[in-house]
């Protein structure tokens, strides 16, 4: 492999970044009112809620990816191959981040509601002092994981023609017919790509919970 | 609506059904191969991981850490497109299970671990003191406790791998995205076709969450017990 190849290659990574940036954000942002509807008490709203969870669960990213791109594209909105994928993953990783966000909401101990009801505490005081700086520590290393998975899973948006790590690796491939080289590099960039996160969500771990007195 | 169904009929739809069929068909013949090879393989990796010789307890780790760390799509590519580079060319359908198997073995290692983790010491211990060989421990003691914790997460990985085949698309696998994709790219019925692959997809996964989560809750009141 040349240098020129593998600076090719090495230019997707600001787009693999972007990508799973993007729709991590948004998934973090979405997520959380989508676990607040799914246990909501009012039913119609929650069971609705649970059904649009698991449905976007049971299909394939790739298929989201695809009725996204092709289909709506192909006659109500035209999105770039780089925004579908976007919008495709941010809705993988919104119901992906509900779980995880519920996951986080279940491990809270029942007494910490009873105590917010005891001092009397508005349900607003009660979610923004006692239940989310909780619910957030609880959720960050599933949370990592699943940043890590959504990374991993971008390479598939290299299907609808996003200039990413996979896609460059791809045309490389197909250009030089030296396939296993290129794809070995490009499945030890993701597996680096991965160290730094996982770091980094050990290191926020150990700095929430050294805030916390046990 | 209309301008997203570009008036498709149903009698269209019911045409493309046998092609969807056949494809499904693959997607699940892919998914039952894939966990065939690849369980007992996570079971090799997983006993690979604790043994005592060195090399072969790092070769196993390494292994692992790809399957988990590459995307499985570029396994996929990588067993498709890259091997024929070192003389061993394969079939699209033999590189998709050659690929999810080894995904599916490296996953399925660190739930099959964690569930002989889960496994009290004391087992372990009586094993020993019992003067049982290790193989014979974990045959008769260590296993059938481990297997029954790891069971519901190795259904859930199941209904991943089934959504998993969706990537053998990149590596010309006749399966359901394939077909969707044909009959979008040719009569241009892009989201009516896709949304009928999707639909076979829900078919499937829902339920199978719906037994994931009876047999957790039946594993959950097993070790209640």
């Amino acid at each position: 492999m040349t240098v020129d190849t593998a600076l090719y290659i090495l230019a997707g990574l600001p787009v693999t970044i972007a990508l799973t940036g993007l729709a991590l954000l948004f998934g973090a942002v979405v997520g959380f009112p989508l676990m607040l509807a799914a246990q909501s008490a009012f039913t119609p709203l929650r069971l609705l809620t649970v059904g649009v969870i698991s449905f976007v669960r049971s299909v394939p990213p790739i298929l989201w990816l695809f009725l996204i791109f092709f289909g709506l594209g192909s006659g109500v909105v035209t999105l770039s191959a780089f925004s579908a994928a976007v919008v495709a993953f941010g809705l993988i990783a919104a119901v992906n981040m509900a779980e995880i966000y519920r996951g986080g909401m279940v491990a809270i101990h029942h007494g910490q509601y009873e105590a917010a009801i005891a001092l009397n505490f508005s349900t607003y005081r009660l979610y923004r002092d006692i239940l989310i700086p909780q619910m957030v520590r609880v959720s960050i290393p599933s949370a990592a994981t699943y940043a890590i998975g959504l990374m991993k899973d971008s390479a598939i948006a290299s299907t609808i023609g996003v200039a990413e790590l996979a896609f460059r690796g791809n045309q490389i491939s197909l250009q030089t017919y030296r396939g296993l080289e290129v794809y070995a590099v490009v499945g030890l960039l993701y597996i680096l790509l991965s160290l730094p996160v996982a770091a980094l969500s050990r290191e926020a771990e150990r700095h929430l919970r050294a805030k916390v007195s046990r | 609506m209309d301008a997203l169904l570009m008036g498709v009929t149903w009698e269209d739809v019911r045409n493309w059904l046998p092609s969807f069929w056949n494809g499904f068909l693959i997607s699940v013949r892919i998914t039952l191969v894939s966990l065939a090879i690849g369980i007992p393989l996570g079971f090799l990796f997983a006993l690979g991981v604790q043994v005592k010789n060195r090399a072969v307890r790092y070769l196993c780790l390494l292994l692992v850490e790809i399957g988990r760390g590459a995307p499985a799509l570029v396994l996929l590519q990588f067993v498709y497109f890259g091997l024929p580079n070192a003389g061993l060319s394969v079939g699209a359908f033999a590189a998709a299970c050659i690929a999810i198997s080894f995904n599916t073995g490296a996953y399925t290692s660190e739930i099959i671990r964690s569930g002989l983790e889960a496994v009290p010491a004391g087992q372990n211990e009586a094993v020993m003191a019992l003067g049982m060989t290790r193989w014979d421990g974990l045959r008769f003691v260590i296993i059938p406790q481990g297997i029954r914790v790891a069971i519901p997460a190795l259904l859930g990985f199941a209904i991943l791998v089934f959504q998993g085949t969706s990537l053998c698309f990149a590596i010309a696998v006749p399966e359901l995205i394939s077909r969707a994709y044909d009959i979008g790219s040719m009569q241009f019925f892009y989201f009516p076709a896709l949304g009928v692959a999707g639909i076979f997809y829900v078919a499937v996964c829902i339920p199978a969450s719906f037994i994931v989560s009876w047999a957790e809750r039946r594993a959950g009141a097993y070790s209640q017990r």
